[in-house]
């Protein structure tokens, strides 16, 4: 198929950007989608002209490296699906793209399509842990969980730090994001104590690193690659409450 | 030319070395570990791990990745799970049963006391990372699950979905961030070590380049632990990432440490056969498939049939006719090698007839879909991502691919190289497995060398050798190092001829597959030995990069490491081509039984090869004998 794409160009942090349009031709259906940019970059380098730069490094769906808006939405327009796995067989020959980098004040742009996400970094560094030394440990089977706390942790946790709820929501929230890492530690017994200043402690990061509050839009939940339930929103929520009463 | 290595392994019966040479290294007092600085380079399951533990005992940590984010480490795609001798399933698992199927999976070719101590210490790990959070699978009383890997006859692999690498590294990036959070651990990111600053055979530091601006400049530490990963992208098509690479230690390799067994590369059985020539990277299909999923190809060459149209007695189910003691669970190695000849005979499905299929059809029949679904649903919504086919109805198709390198820099039972202060953990050292590894053994060694070994061994150096001193020397020597990095990269970018990086990637990937990959003999051995460095002739003239250093440059960073892989790919080669027997994943054609099994030669060969790098000369390779006190060294039987 031939497609014409319609890329963000940013030379560097700041800097005036603009999108640029490219032609791609005989593109396969069974090409990923970063394989498809590779291709188009081959062909920039090949003219001397200088490649998109975008992020990418498992092309698995795991390590939350890849991030781009494809016609507006996070990630394409595959549900549960990060951009590394969305496959040409979703385009049709003729399609025109849109691609850009994440919008989000606090994930500012580096360079074309690479942005900076570090802020979550430092969300995590707030409160994101147990804190337990190595070599502090009981026997494995000294602290059994249910299966179903177990499960719901393990959704939970299957978040990949991409940052796509950020860049869905129309106020850049990182609510989905930090609401799976606390209903995480908060389904299993291990996490219950350092709950209270945990969920305190990592909204106010969420503030001080520019993130927008939750109007309850739910784009994220919508553009999430991994499936996390807004529902970690409200429990997290709640929970702040309650500790900011306490 | 040979010189005999040790690997300082402390004297007493295998179950006491570990416990007794905890007890006799030395300590650094408390309050004196913050005076120590120690770089940690990589925050995979090693390093984060390493990282988070030396900052918990009061270590002056600095974590350096190339990455954005320390979670975003290539072991975060490990899907499988990993192994621990707890034996919770009360089916006879014991240290010894891990660390015989360990040692005997790695083909005799790892060394017995560090086998010994990995197992050991497996247990602690699943505890810590309980304790962390990480949301292994329960049964529904409550406590842990386990699955059955590839090379063992118990159950003994604890997992988290199909996601174990993510959660194990979850677990230490949360605890790392922990300490990154109270100031104890300077983090780096999107930092990439280029070299090493050694002086009298001691490290001091190392030289780091920023991927941002593109600075260059060398930091300095009184040790330095490597955790950078494996090599395995030197066939350019692999499962790993697409940004690993062999610079880090191929860059130690130049300054002096020893490279030990190059050649020991894994090829998976189970990965998603390749497409088309755009190809970036192949996918893995966890070997935990193989519990339930049987392998099969047609009886018949050039059948051409949909496979649900293929009747149960014209199929060949080949592992399970040939090892029908291990079936489906056959080592990875050998599970490889049968795809290959059942392909190599015609016989393989898919197109080129490079694949066999992975059927799920009797399990589910058996189970339920519901239970399949439960057990690997994810893999099964990936797989059909990739390919547009659902393997609840069709079965997988599948082909080997390369996905792990056993080699990796030598070091001692200390898990420290031959330079003093170089230690090196993960799979960026050669240690634990030998020629093959066992399934579900990585995260755990991973994780053995960062939280439970470096913390003793690191410890006994610092508090034997002081700070590194920061004499005239070392801050010239680092200077060096740095003009030696800045030069590598103008060089580079002077270049401007009329390849990319990827087109000699590709090349080199090839080069290796046909003549150093499954399979290898010496006719193809010596021709790679002509045809790399040609290519890295063309390379060095005929490169084109655009941009400059000072700015993000993803083809200055892809070229610099190609560099490396084109140095590196010859030293690997050279390995095979001396390494006169077939073990484990080297399989040399010329050494095989009459039944196309590996023939293994221990009168010659019971040693680690470790090479030293010589400038322009060929590389000086030194031996450490393997001795086997406590197994005999048995013709390696899986039927
Ligand atoms: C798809 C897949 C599935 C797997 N499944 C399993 C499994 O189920 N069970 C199992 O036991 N094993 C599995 N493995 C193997 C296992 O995941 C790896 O061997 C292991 O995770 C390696 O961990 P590591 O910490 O040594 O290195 P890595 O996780 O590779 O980390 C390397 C780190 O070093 C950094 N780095 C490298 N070079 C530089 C440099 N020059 N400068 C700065 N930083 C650098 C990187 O940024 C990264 O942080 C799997 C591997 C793959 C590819
Ligand atoms: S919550 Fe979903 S969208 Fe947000 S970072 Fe995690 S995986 Fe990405
Ligand atoms: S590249 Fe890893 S999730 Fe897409």
């Amino acid at each position: 198929m031939n497609l014409r794409l319609h890329i963000w160009r940013q030379k560097e942090p700041g800097a005036q950007g603009m999108l640029k349009t490219y032609d791609v031709a005989d593109v396969s259906e069974h090409m990923s989608f970063l394989e498809m940019l590779d291709v188009l970059n081959e062909r920039l380098l090949e003219n001397g002209e200088d490649p998109v730069a975008f992020e990418h490094d498992c092309r698995e769906g795991i390590c939350g490296t890849c991030g781009i808006v494809i016609n507006g939405r996070p990630h394409g327009p595959v549900p549960k699906t990060t951009v590394c796995q969305l496959h040409m067989r979703s385009f049709h020959d003729g399609d025109s793209i849109t691609i850009e980098p994440w919008r989000a004040s606090a994930f500012p742009v580096v360079k074309d399509l690479v942005v900076d996400r570090s802020a979550f970094d430092r969300i995590v560094q707030k409160g994101g842990f147990v804190s337990v030394n190595t070599g502090n440990a009981p026997d494995g089977n000294a602290i059994p969980v249910p299966k179903v706390n177990a499960d719901l942790a393990m959704d939970a946790a299957s978040c990949i730090g991409c940052g796509a709820c950020v860049a869905a929501c129309p106020n850049a929230s990182a609510m989905l994001f930090t609401a799976a890492k606390i209903g995480h530690l908060h389904s299993l017994p291990q996490g219950q104590t350092e709950k209270g200043a945990r969920v305190y402690n990592m909204v106010l990061a969420m503030d001080d690193e520019g993130f927008g509050a939750c109007t309850n839009h739910l784009e994220c939940e919508a553009a999430c690659p991994k499936g996390i339930s807004a529902l970690f929103i409200a429990k997290m929520n709640a929970e702040f409450v309650i500790n900011s009463l306490l | 030319m040979n010189t005999e290595l040790s690997g300082r392994t402390p004297l007493g019966s295998l179950a006491d070395k570990w416990e007794k040479h905890k007890n006799e290294l030395k300590l650094v007092n408390p309050s004196n570990k913050r005076k120590y600085s120690v770089i940690v380079v990589g925050t995979g399951l090693a390093g984060s791990s390493a990282a988070a533990t030396l900052a918990e005992l009061g270590y002056n940590v600095t974590a350096i990745t190339y990455n954005d984010s320390p979670r975003r480490a290539h072991s975060i795609a490990a899907q499988g799970g990993i192994n621990a001798a707890k034996n919770y399933q009360n089916d006879g698992d014991s240290v010894w049963r891990l660390f015989y199927d360990t040692i005997k999976g790695g083909d005799f070719r790892a060394r017995e006391a560090n086998v010994y101590r990995l197992a050991q210490v497996s247990g602690n790990i699943i505890d810590q990372c309980v304790a962390q959070g990480v949301p292994f699978a329960r049964e529904y009383g409550g406590y842990l699950a386990n699955r059955s890997f590839g090379g063992a006859q118990v159950s003994r692999t604890f997992y988290a979905r199909g996601q174990t690498g993510q959660q194990l590294l979850l677990g230490a990036y949360q605890a790392l961030s922990r300490q990154v959070g109270l100031g104890k651990v300077n983090l780096l990111t999107k930092k990439e070590m280029m070299d090493v600053v050694v002086v009298d055979g001691r490290a001091h530091g190392v030289v780091i380049r920023d991927l941002v601006d593109g600075k260059i400049e060398a930091l300095t530490a009184d040790a330095v632990l490597l955790c950078t990963g494996g090599y395995s992208n030197v066939f350019y098509l692999s499962t790993n990432a697409k940004a690993c690479n062999v610079t880090a230690v191929y860059r130690a390799y130049k300054r002096g440490a020893l490279f030990a067994n190059p050649c020991f590369t894994q090829i998976h059985p189970t990965c998603i056969p390749v497409s088309g020539d755009y190809q970036s990277k192949l996918t893995l299909m966890s070997e935990s498939l193989r519990n339930d999923g049987r392998i099969w190809v047609p009886k018949e060459r050039g059948d051409t049939r949909e496979p649900n149209r293929i009747p149960e007695d014209e199929r060949d189910y080949y592992l399970e006719r040939k090892y029908p003691s291990f079936g489906n669970l056959s080592p990875r190695d050998i599970a490889s090698r049968a795809a290959k000849e059942v392909c190599d005979d015609g016989r393989g499905v898919g197109p080129g007839g490079k694949g066999v299929y992975l059927d799920f059809a009797d399990a589910i029949n058996r189970l339920g879909r519901n239970v399949i679904e439960d057990r690997y649903g994810n893999l099964f919504e990936m797989y059909q991502r990739i390919t547009g086919e659902d393997p609840y109805s069709v079965p997988m198709r599948i082909y080997p691919a390369v996905h792990y390198t056993m080699g990796g820099l030598w070091v001692d039972y200390n898990l420290m190289s031959n330079v003093n202060g170089l230690f090196v953990l993960g799979e960026a050292n050669f240690s634990d497995h030998g020629a093959n590894r066992l399934g579900a053994s990585a995260l755990m060694q991973g994780l053995a060398d960062g939280y439970f070994i470096i913390p003793y061994t690191l410890g006994g150096y610092l508090a034997s050798t002081g700070v590194g001193e920061r004499t005239e020397a070392v801050r010239e020597k680092a200077t060096e190092a740095v003009q030696h990095s800045e030069e590598k990269i103008r060089h580079l970018l002077a270049i401007k001829g009329n390849r990319t990086p990827t087109s000699f990637h590709r090349e080199l990937g090839k080069i290796m597959w046909d003549k150093c990959g499954m399979a290898r003999n010496e006719q193809g051995l010596r021709s790679a030995l002509v045809e790399i460095p040609q290519l890295r002739d063309e390379f060095w003239n005929n490169l084109k990069v655009p941009g400059t250093g000072e700015e993000l440059n993803q083809s200055l960073e892809h070229s610099s490491r190609v560099a490396d892989f084109l140095e590196f790919a010859e030293l690997m080669v050279r390995d095979a081509l001396h390494r006169n027997e077939s073990c484990g994943g080297h399989f040399r054609e010329e050494f095989q039984t009459e039944d196309g099994e590996a023939k293994r030669n221990d009168n010659e060969f019971t040693y680690v090869a470790a090479w030293e790098y010589n400038g322009n000369n060929a590389p000086l390779m030194h031996k450490e004998h393997l001795r086997f006190e406590n197994v005999e060294l048995a013709t390696r039987s899986y039927k």
